[in-house]
């Protein structure tokens, strides 16, 4: 019998082993790559520091002790706070572009293109066409100086607004594409509906649009939300002074010489996010249960 | 003498087109719906009649210089939709997935803001009134209904409102033949027991026969006829009219006009017809003439009976049907021509091949409108 032949037979011989197989390469790859270094950064953060980089071989909590410190969690706080704000702003902006892309007829295709088109772009390339737009002698302020708006450059880039625009622009599209799967399913005769028994536009979009809508927004949030949690190219291009944890963390690997402290920062962002999400069960997952009549 | 005084209609169209880019979609529709009527729209798909029930809706807005619509004698052609005081039920019905059927039914009564009982008390009402218990259905969801308690759920939600006007979009269409009949019947007992006005769009015959007081008729954006079922059905004003709704024999002719009395229509092939000349006779020259199937008899070639019109034809075929029988023949000039005949158990007497005699009362003859 040949291999592949006793494979075939091995997988269909007790229900499960089909699905196991299938599994198996994906679940190579994130054992290989995801939980071994989740491994050794969780041994990492429990040693002590070495001198010049690395670990010495010895127990310590000390790495915990100091990430809880005053100092650091205002700086989690702030990453927190930043994370929020863009995945607001993103819902905020990202809502109208899906609404608008969906109900685009034919140009669709060609919208949904100009959304994805920034990932063919290197995100190095992007945050410094940003740069060059925003700094002192940038695009946005030779134009201002054209039209005799300002005689003294206006300062736009190393500003948390920087920081933000740099955050949102990229984040945006992670918005988007699944906001603009869930309106696009959405069927127009359900606003007929709820506009012929009474609904004016505001109450059509709160009432039906936005519930509907609820598992793509859901979706988007968690894909804008925890990858700018991490964000470390923006906030270190366009931020200056304003530190925040992706900037933190990769100091303690490179400059700082702290491994310790940057995979121990690495494990209480993640906590968090964790905790938060074990908390709050809302939206995205099951849906909620039907309301009634009060 | 004054004619007694007509109720005010409660939707009127006074020439209404719509057109989407450089295609017409309706074109100078005109008519009245009488308040408490059936009033069904009777079309084949793109007949514009859905684009009639959205304008009426509010969904659409007729063309600048496109007519008039009037509800309850106002005009309303900017109206928008939550402004009209019309219910709906829409062809998928539309029920919002993510409420209950109870929420569902409460929708518009949270929108007008009634009070919280009083929305609990009428929305139990209107289950009740479509037949759905409402401690078992309310807190179902739509997904979890069969279709026609769906279609039930759609009826309650635009019912609970006290609408004037109930406007229905293939309500049947999407039902199995079973519970066709009956929603045809409840929908029948809602118009009765309400007294609200319903208009419906079908593209069933049948389904507009059973349920309209009156039928309009459309075909290719234009109002061919308005008529109650028995008008349209034996008295087709078009060739259209008398082809959609149900079967035609079609009889084309040259005709010489006597006002008052019988018309003659010279045939083609040298054979004659006649047919009662109309009160507004067209002009003589090229006329069609409809007949209805079961209006018509095969009778052995000599046989016709006096007063009786009488054109040869030759026997193609047999089908039977149960209840009647179709007899299909080809007159001299190859014109085809279906005949129903009763089933009476006796043995059919007609052959393929065989020599007859078609004949008809002069006076069933409808001449049709070009």
């Amino acid at each position: 019998m040949s291999a592949r032949r006793r494979l075939l037979a091995w997988a269909t011989a007790a229900p499960g082993r089909a699905g196991a197989l299938l599994l198996a390469p994906g679940a190579l790859v994130l054992v290989a790559l995801v939980a071994i270094p989740l491994l050794i950064m969780a041994g990492t953060s429990l040693l002590e520091r070495g001198t010049y980089g690395g670990v010495e071989r010895a127990l310590s909590g000390a790495a915990y002790a100091r990430a809880l410190e005053p100092l650091y969690l205002r700086i989690l706080g702030r990453t927190a706070a930043y994370a929020v704000a863009t995945t607001a702003l993103c819902a905020l902006v990202g809502f109208p572009m899906a609404w608008c892309i969906a109900r685009a007829g034919r140009w669709r295709g060609a919208l949904l293109f100009l959304v994805v088109l920034p990932f063919w772009t290197s995100a190095l390339v992007r945050t410094y066409a940003m740069m060059f737009l925003l700094r002192d002698s940038g695009v946005v302020n030779t134009l201002l100086r054209a039209l005799g708006g300002a005689d003294r450059p206006l300062h736009l880039l190393y500003t948390p607004g920087a920081v933000l625009l740099g955050l949102v622009t990229t984040a945006l599209p992670f918005m988007v594409l699944p906001l603009y799967a869930t309106l696009e399913r959405l069927d127009p005769a359900l606003l007929e509906a709820a506009e012929v028994l009474g609904a004016r536009p505001w109450a059509r979009f709160a009432r039906v649009i936005l519930p509907l809508a609820a598992p793509g927004l859901a979706a988007g949030a968690l894909l804008v939300f925890v990858p700018t949690l991490g964000a470390l190219l923006v906030p270190d291009l366009m931020g200056g002074k304003t530190m925040l944890l992706g900037t933190l963390v990769q100091g303690q690997f490179g400059p700082a010489r702290d491994w310790p402290f940057g995979s121990a920062l690495s494990f209480v962002m993640m906590g968090l996010v964790l905790l938060g999400f074990l908390l709050r069960r809302g939206p995205g997952g099951v849906a909620a249960p039907a309301e009634r009549v009060p | 003498m004054m004619a007694p005084a007509a109720p005010p209609p409660i939707v009127e169209f006074d020439r209404v087109s719509k057109h989407f880019g450089a295609t017409p979609a309706v074109r100078a529709v005109s008519f009245a719906i009488q308040p408490g009527e059936v009033f069904a729209l009777l079309g084949p798909s793109g007949c514009g009649k859905t684009t009639t029930l959205r304008l009426l809706a509010g969904f659409e807005t007729p063309d600048a210089d496109g007519g008039t619509i009037r509800l309850a004698g106002e005009v309303v052609n900017a109206r928008r939709p939550y402004e009209r005081r019309l219910g709906m039920v829409f062809q998928h019905y539309a029920l919002f997935p993510h409420l209950s059927v109870e929420r569902n039914v409460a929708f518009g009564l949270e929108q007008a803001r009634r009070p919280a009982d009083e929305i609990r008390r009428r929305v139990r009402a209107a289950l009740e009134l479509v037949r759905l218990e409402p401690d078992t259905f309310g807190p179902r969801r739509p997904d979890a209904l069969s279709g026609g308690q769906r279609q039930r759920v759609a009826l309650a939600r635009a019912l609970v409102l006290e609408p004037r006007l109930l406007l229905l979009d293939e309500p049947l269409g999407a039902l199995d033949l079973q519970l066709r009949k009956e929603m045809q019947l409840e929908l029948k007992r809602l118009n009765r027991e309400l007294g609200i006005t319903f208009v419906v769009v079908t593209h069933d015959q049948a389904e507009a026969l059973v349920l309209a007081d009156r039928i309009a008729v459309m075909g290719g954006g234009r109002l061919h006829q308005v008529g109650t079922p028995a008008e349209v059905y034996e008295q087709p004003r078009t060739r259209f009219v008398a082809g959609f709704l149900g079967e035609a024999v079609v009889l084309a002719g040259r005709a010489a006009w006597r006002p008052g009395g019988l018309g003659t229509v010279q045939r083609a092939d040298g054979s004659a017809f006649t047919v009662a000349t109309p009160a507004a006779p067209p002009a003589d020259g090229e006329v069609e003439v409809a007949l209805r199937p079961e209006w018509l008899d095969l009778v052995p070639p000599g046989q016709a009976p006096a007063g009786e019109n009488a054109l040869p034809a030759t026997v193609e075929d047999v089908i039977y049907l149960g209840e009647t029988l179709h007899v299909l023949a080809r007159l001299a000039d190859g014109s085809p021509a279906r005949v129903a005949l009763r089933n009476e158990g006796r043995p059919v007497p007609w052959r393929r091949g065989d020599a007859a005699l078609l004949v008809w009362d002069p006076a069933d003859g409808q001449v049709l409108v070009p």
